[in-house]
């Protein structure tokens, strides 16, 4: 496979999640927007949504002032955006494109035909109730995307690479999510238990679509230590770090065997599933669930940085 | 049915109807077909089809054209028809053109005994702009220069076919033979029942097949293959996606290519790996800045060396443009007499060519009547159909024939065979030609079939897509 193949099979599945992620996101900040006021002023939920996704600074500097319906053009539509679910498509497809030989025939046709369906909707003219529909669409598409992927595509490279980009890109998601809210998680918060904390906790777990699935696993009514616990150290959660960690890993593995060489990579992504697998939420909070998070990320960041040197995505 | 006729051309040739006496005998199960089907479930057909190759991705990019970069090539439904008969001696003399055309190659290519014996004036071939230099002297393996050619065929009459021009340099098309048929057999599969249409799905591995056979000498391992595309922004990318992938082999662009220890690489996941053939789809000029174009970034620098040494097989080869020129064309004859010892069996278009003083003054006296081309456009490009032009037109291709008068050809306008086809009025006669794909190396390997472009404007004779014409599925009849 070359290089340049890898580097836009990994994009294309981090593009995918990524829009799934981002529809997640501002499902969740909607939700918010629209319930009565709650402790912090309304525009709070859309400044950690835009927090989350890394897009404060371009947001500011385009529109300024927080209003719903600019953020959610500016995550949804606008193709100035690099994050946008807008962006996403666009570069999944052109990714594909470039790519077709490596795609099956499904995938291809549901990516290009997300694209074709996305591109005809006009954002001007949606009526306000629309957003929760185009926002289950995409959720549906991009579900759409890795069904037909796992059921077509050959357990070679091209799945491992694809699979990569996915939990890499979910992790570094799930991470930030928290990242971002992590105040209203620690217990030192004075409002423990008040209804300001549980509409946040409820926002975090919305955010993952974990809200239905908290109560199943935990039988209690939510703890911030619990959601901490469900989010980074649960591996039954598909979108818990340590759910990625177990996809990456495995993947990494399947690539070493095929390739039959061992790269930094896998080190790095071992060591870090050992981290979550050994882990115990007491101990991330008194060591500071911030700092954890921080250190997350920088190495997820760097696997994702290893891998891409070790299979020479650029050449 | 027949509503509309091409009344303002020559006595017109159709596909179903011949000159009027009837339903010919290949097309007696499709016009019954016709007949009971309306035209209003046809266009609802024609409408699936269109979601279909949409969804699928069947594009192709429009120079020039941002507004819709990736256009639908109309495909028509109704199929144009070739007996077994027809083929046979139409694969008879595509094999005999192919010949010649390879074994003329590598004769100027070396000795230049074509030139020597005087059937070719030398400077038509040695000045020719066509024409690598950096070729002479080098063998290709199996000495063949043009592996992939598409002949363009038009035909006038019951017996009367013509080769309009061959492409020897990187003709496209065959993805939409393919698709096209892969659509008939998914809207239509009754049709297929009731006639004998042979199959063309075999391309892809006759295609890997001719690309295998010449494998540079003495490798011992199975060749590695790979398609280069200038990118997805071409107009025919879509078809070098679809080649590579129905091959099982790479599709590579130019920066994922490197020159080292004297062989061609690719870079994959796992470092360096050797590629023995190149099936290029960038023009000569592209292929390597160190030896041509020194601003290309689209080739390999280096690669002619790897070439030269034997290391790496290029198709079609750098050079084998000089086999299409247009100012060649008109000796095709004399070539196929002069390797093959037999004369043709299929014709050329009659041909003026201008840089001959009586042949200049009859276009120019002529030029209303006649087809007039620029020796190196292609793709309807630079061309003037001269009954359907303008007066302006005319006077403007008048005079730049006058200032250079060795940059054209002129034609006679052939009265191209008509076949029914769905227009906006309903079912209506429109031009066409034929295009087949013929594979040359350890063999010669020719697809049952070809790409059949139709011009979509009642009247035209312009087929190419970049100007507007559709395709047919095109089938050849087994007997």
């Amino acid at each position: 496979m070359l290089g340049r193949t890898a580097n836009d099979l990994f994009w294309l599945s981090r593009y995918i999640e990524r829009a799934e992620n981002m529809a997640r996101l501002i499902e969740a900040g909607y939700r918010i927007a629209l319930q009565p006021r709650i402790g912090d002023d309304q525009d709070s939920e859309w400044i950690s949504t835009l927090e989350s996704t890394g897009c404060t600074d371009a947001y500011k500097a385009k529109h300024g002032e927080i209003t719903t319906k600019n953020v959610i053009d500016f995550l949804l539509f606008d193709p100035s955006n690099p994050s946008s679910i807008h962006t996403c498509l666009s570069s999944a497809r052109r990714n594909a494109r470039t790519q077709r030989t490596a795609l099956t025939r499904e995938m291809w046709e549901s990516l290009n035909g997300s694209w074709l369906e996305f591109q005809a909707i006009r954002p001007d003219t949606l009526r306000s109730d629309a957003l929760p529909r185009i926002l289950d669409w995409v959720k549906e598409r991009s579900a759409g995307y890795r069904g037909a992927m796992l059921n077509t595509i050959l357990r070679n490279d091209t799945y491992f690479f694809s699979q990569l980009g996915t939990f890499l890109e979910r992790a570094d998601n799930t991470a930030r999510i928290l990242d971002v809210k992590y105040y209203v998680l620690l217990p030192s918060t004075n409002m423990i238990g008040t209804a300001v904390d549980t509409a946040q906790w409820e926002t975090i777990l919305r955010s993952v679509s974990a809200h239905m699935s908290y109560r199943w696993v935990y039988k209690e009514s939510y703890r911030s230590w619990r959601i901490a616990d469900y989010l980074i150290l649960n591996r039954a959660m598909p979108r818990s770090l340590h759910a990625c960690y177990d996809k990456i890993d495995e993947a990494l593995a399947d690539l070493s065997s095929l390739y039959g060489e061992e790269k930094p990579c896998l080190i790095t992504a071992k060591s870090t599933l050992a981290l979550l697998h050994r882990g115990d939420i007491d101990t991330i909070f008194q060591s500071g669930l911030h700092e954890f998070l921080l250190d997350f990320i920088a190495r997820n960041n760097r696997v994702a940085q290893e891998i891409s040197e070790a299979y020479h995505f650029t050449g | 049915m027949d509503q509309i006729r091409a009344a303002d051309l020559k006595p017109t040739f159709d596909e179903m109807n011949g000159f009027g006496q009837g339903i010919r005998e290949p097309y007696a199960a499709v016009a019954n077909w016709l007949d009971a089907l309306r035209v209003e479930d046809l266009r609802k057909k024609s409408a699936e089809a269109e979601l279909l190759f949409r969804r699928t991705g069947i594009t192709f990019n429009v120079y020039g054209d941002t507004e819709a970069s990736e256009r639908l090539i109309p495909f028509d439904m109704i199929p144009r028809i070739i007996s077994a008969a027809e083929w046979r001696r139409l694969s008879a003399g595509i094999e005999q053109r192919v010949k010649a055309l390879n074994a003329f190659m590598y004769d100027i290519y070396h000795r230049q005994e074509i030139i020597k014996a005087g059937r070719i004036p030398a400077e038509l071939v040695v000045q020719n702009s066509a024409f690598v230099p950096e070729m002479i002297g080098l063998d290709p393996a199996l000495g063949i220069y043009s592996h992939i050619i598409g002949v363009d065929i038009v035909r006038t009459g019951e017996n009367d076919f013509y080769v309009l021009e061959d492409n020897t340099r990187t003709p496209s098309g065959v993805s939409y033979m393919l698709e096209n048929r892969e659509t008939m057999m998914h809207m239509f599969p009754n049709l297929f029942a009731e006639n004998r249409v042979a199959p063309v799905e075999t391309y892809p591995d006759k295609l890997r097949k001719t690309l295998e056979s010449v494998t540079p000498r003495n490798l011992d391992n199975e060749p590695v293959i790979a398609v280069l595309t200038p990118g997805q922004y071409n107009s025919a990318y879509y078809e070098h996606a679809f080649l590579a992938d129905q091959m099982g082999v790479e599709l590579v662009e130019g920066p994922d290519l490197v020159v080292q220890n004297g062989v061609l690489n690719m870079k994959t996941t796992q470092g360096l790996c050797r590629v023995d053939v190149l099936y290029r789809r960038i023009d000569d000029d592209f292929l390597d800045p160190l030896t041509f174009d020194p601003s290309s970034v689209l080739g390999v620098p280096g690669l002619f060396d790897v070439y030269r040494a034997g290391n790496v097989t290029i198709v079609n080869a750098p050079g084998a443009g000089i086999a299409d020129d247009k100012a060649i064309y008109c000796y095709i004859p004399e070539i196929i007499e002069f390797y093959m010892g037999r004369p043709p069996i299929l014709q050329n278009v009659p041909t003026y060519n201008c840089r001959k003083t009586d042949s200049l003054k009859y276009v120019i006296e002529h030029m209303p009547e006649l087809v007039v081309k620029e020796v190196h456009g292609s793709g309807g490009y630079g061309m003037l159909v001269g009954p359907t032009a303008t007066r302006e037109e005319i006077e403007d291709f008048r005079a730049r024939v006058k200032a250079r008068p060795e940059n054209y050809i002129a034609q006679p306008t052939l009265a191209l065979s008509t076949c029914p086809t769905l227009v906006e009025e309903g079912i209506a006669p429109r031009h066409l030609d034929l295009r087949p794909f013929v594979l040359v190396g350890d063999e010669v390997r020719l697809v049952p079939g070809g790409l059949t472009r139709v011009a979509l404007r009642k009247g035209s004779l312009v087929v190419n897509s970049s100007q507007g014409g559709g395709t047919k599925d095109t089938w050849v009849l087994q007997d």
